[in-house]
């Protein structure tokens, strides 16, 4: 067995400072992709945007048009409805399933919210265009009807034995297709206004309340960091210097802030400012500007996000789901209910194409009927991208989230340059395999597994 | 044989009767009955496939026999899980040591038990710290609490195994090959905990196939060949030849034999 005398000398000589932190390396290395992704568009549109060339890559980057506020509030209110879906698909990958028919999922829920807005609730039932009972209900059934369709694949897999893999490759048919017949392949649209404020730009908190989201969240990073600590040291564990927790305070805190002031940053249109003011029956005072702040959905997905990461560390569910991706039969003899397990984790995924059909269908303004196509490939890839082992028993919700940032960022900043479209998927394959490999490498190199 | 006697006269702590179990045709467990006294150490003996592994798991809800009983304290009773099993303080150390390789000694310790704070929350440093108490009494080299199971050599992963096992306040514990990856002493560690459970009055059936460990620690063996029954002898009763005799020829010694 270890040799203490031995073993512990040489690890205190080596720590260094990313040790100290106690930063995950492979998050740092994601982190830097993304950075390098930002950095490399930004100097590439700004080249694309200069009248003529120069050799000083300064003046590229002043001149980018990737990271300027537009661009930058445009991907994040992309990127919401994969990420949401891609947190659930962390938990079903980890538990070694797989689920093929989120997009189709996300297509029937829209559908059904979709008929509601339109003619069931204001018409069928009588309520009237615009009555406030019409968004929340609709959102209801939306979710309810996700959570049932997700648990239904889950039986199917947990207690009937079939593999998911064919379970939701079958439902990756059924479901988009049961939603056509349920719209009769109609578009969906107008829908509820409110409804609509859940989609990104209709719906935003504004600077001041963007800030005092911002500057809550930052207290709250801060407090969980203390917490962790506090609870360390009751129980007499080794805790980092307090430099290095003030330094990861400091990272997160201004993580947030800066991502709150590029989104205030972004000025409202004149003409769509105007078009609120009169909505309101007021007059726009003259020169009036204003940012658009947090969106909704984006706030959505940073609870979603905190949520699911609560459940994954510290709930006995997350812990479930860990255990019996890493030995199903070991987490059955520990007592758990594998199955059940199973037809939870489900149902939780289909609980998240609803919110993302939500979102989604918000973000477009009406429900058409190829709404979400393609998006299993992307929330796999992003769970995936994001270090989750097809193999189960390992995966994060930060991992994901950050993942599914990537691909929104890759594709929007190919588009900004003009990549033809057939090549930004080459280009998206090529990321997804080169990011496990390096994954496998990396794994290999630290002797996991 | 070690210690005290213990007392074989009132009710056994387990009986199992006239248990059978076939995978597929096979007769993994076939007709067999043994019991368990509280304070006492069975040791159940065979070649490999002889269906000792099978046999426990019955008990311990990981199968269902397809035929017999079992009774706990003299009750009948029906263990059709693991969770059943854990309800009548039955804890076991299985032979590939059932433990999630992507979670750390304290998550596998308390899995399907975790420690909660007031919130509901699970307490990883409470548990860590059980853990530490926990293995500082059975293994004190033991140090990699933070790392993966899988990180952590064959006789770390038994000490965690075993550590779950006694953890619980166990009244019947099984353990399938608990020193199979086991130095010198550490198995002299397991040996001295065996003795020490059986003290507070514990009932430990021991899959072994060590003799010598056999005539050491055990009270009684239990001897199967190909899912049957060999006998059950007094360990105090016979030498190791007479055992080794029984697991070879499957029957039982002649002046035995009655
Ligand atoms: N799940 C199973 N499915 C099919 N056959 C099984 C199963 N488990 C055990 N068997 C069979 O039952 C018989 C008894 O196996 P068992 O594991 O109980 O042996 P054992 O006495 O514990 O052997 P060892 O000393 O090698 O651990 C073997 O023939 C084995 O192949
Ligand atoms: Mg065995």
């Amino acid at each position: 067995m270890t040799k203490p005398a031995q073993d512990a000398a040489p690890r205190v000589a080596r720590r260094g400072l990313l040790q100290t932190l106690e930063i995950d390396t492979r998050l740092l290395g994601m982190i830097g992709a993304f950075l390098v992704i930002c950095i490399a568009f930004q100097g590439w549109t700004g080249i694309r945007a200069m009248a003529e060339f120069t050799l000083n890559p300064f003046a590229w980057l002043a001149n980018g048009r990737f990271l300027i506020p537009q661009n930058v509030f445009n991907i994040t209110i992309q990127m919401v409805s994969v990420a949401i879906m891609a947190t659930g698909m962390v938990f079903v990958i980890v538990t070694r399933n797989i689920d093929l028919s989120v997009g189709a999922m996300l297509c029937l829920c829209s559908a059904l919210m979709g008929i509601l807005q339109v003619t069931i609730l204001p018409k069928t039932l009588g309520l009237g265009i615009g009555h406030p009972a019409i968004a929340p209900l609709a959102m209801l059934a939306g979710l309810a009807l996700g959570t049932a369709v997700g648990a239904f694949t889950g039986w199917l897999v947990g207690y009937q034995g079939i593999p998911a893999f064919i379970v939701t490759l079958g439902g990756l048919l059924i479901w988009r297709n049961l939603g056509w017949y349920m719209t009769s392949g109609q578009t969906q649209g107008p829908l509820d206004s409110t409804f609509i404020l859940f989609g990104g730009a209709e719906g935003t908190l504004g600077p001041i309340w963007s800030w005092v989201v911002g500057l809550i969240a930052s207290a709250l990073a801060v407090l969980g960091l203390m917490q962790a600590r506090k609870a360390k040291e009751r129980h007499g564990f080794p805790v980092k210097p307090l430099w290095a927790e003030g330094v990861l305070a400091g990272i997160a805190c201004a993580a947030i802030l800066g991502l709150i002031a590029l989104l205030n940053a972004y000025e409202i249109p004149a003409g769509k400012l105007k078009r609120l003011f009169e909505a309101r029956g007021e007059a726009m005072p003259d020169g009036y500007t204003t940012g658009f702040g947090l969106p909704f959905s984006v706030l959505i997905l940073a609870l979603v996000a905190i949520a699911m990461t609560v459940v994954a560390k510290r709930t006995r569910f997350g812990r479930y789901i860990f255990a019996t991706g890493g030995n199903p039969d070991a987490a059955e003899l520990s007592g758990i209910n594998t199955r059940l397990l199973t037809v939870k984790v489900f149902a939780l995924m289909g609980f998240l194409c609803g919110l993302s059909a939500i979102i989604a269908q918000a973000r477009l303004q009406n429900h058409t009927n190829d709404i979400g196509t393609l998006d299993e490939l992307r929330v796999i890839a992003a769970a995936v991208i994001g270090g989750t082992a097809l193999a189960g028993g390992i995966g994060t919700i930060h991992g994901a989230i950050l993942g599914a940032l990537i691909m929104q960022s890759l594709q929007s900043g190919m588009a900004m340059v003009g990549v033809d479209s057939p090549f930004q998927n080459i280009v998206v394959g090529i990321v997804l395999a080169l990011a496990v490999w390096i994954d496998i490498q990396y794994r290999k190199r630290k002797g996991i597994r | 044989m070690a210690g005290i006697a213990p007392n074989r006269e009132g009710t056994p702590l387990v009986e199992m009767r006239d248990i059978s179990i076939s995978f597929g045709g096979i007769k993994a467990v076939d007709h067999v009955s043994v019991d368990l006294y509280p304070g006492e150490v069975v040791g159940l003996l065979g070649h490999n496939g002889a269906g000792k592994s099978t046999l426990i798991k019955c008990l311990s809800g990981a199968y269902q026999a397809d035929a017999g009983e079992i009774l706990i304290e003299g009750q009948p009773v029906q263990i059709r899980n693991p969770r059943d099993a854990r309800a009548y303080n039955i804890e076991t150390i299985y032979q590939t040591l059932a433990l999630a390789d992507n979670l750390d000694a304290a998550s596998n310790l308390f899995l399907g038990r975790e420690l909660v704070t007031a919130t509901g929350l699970v307490d990883d440093s409470a548990m860590e710290a059980e853990t530490r108490k926990i293995m500082g009494r059975l293994n004190p080299n033991f140090r990699k609490f933070k790392e993966p199971v899988s990180a952590l050599s064959g006789g770390q992963r038994q000490s965690v195994a075993i550590a779950r096992a006694v953890y619980f306040n166990a009244k019947i514990l099984i353990m399938d090959e608990p020193t199979a990856a086991l130095g010198p002493h550490e198995t002299q560690m397991v040996a001295e905990l065996i003795q020490e459970l059986k003290a507070q009055g514990l009932g430990i059936f021991l899959i072994e196939h060590d003799i010598h460990n056999v005539m050491k620690l055990c009270d009684r063996a239990s001897v199967m060949k190909n899912g049957q029954l060999v006998g059950t002898v007094n360990v105090d009763e016979v030498t190791d030849d007479d055992i080794l005799g029984m697991i070879i020829l499957g029957k039982k010694p002649a002046h035995l034999a009655a």
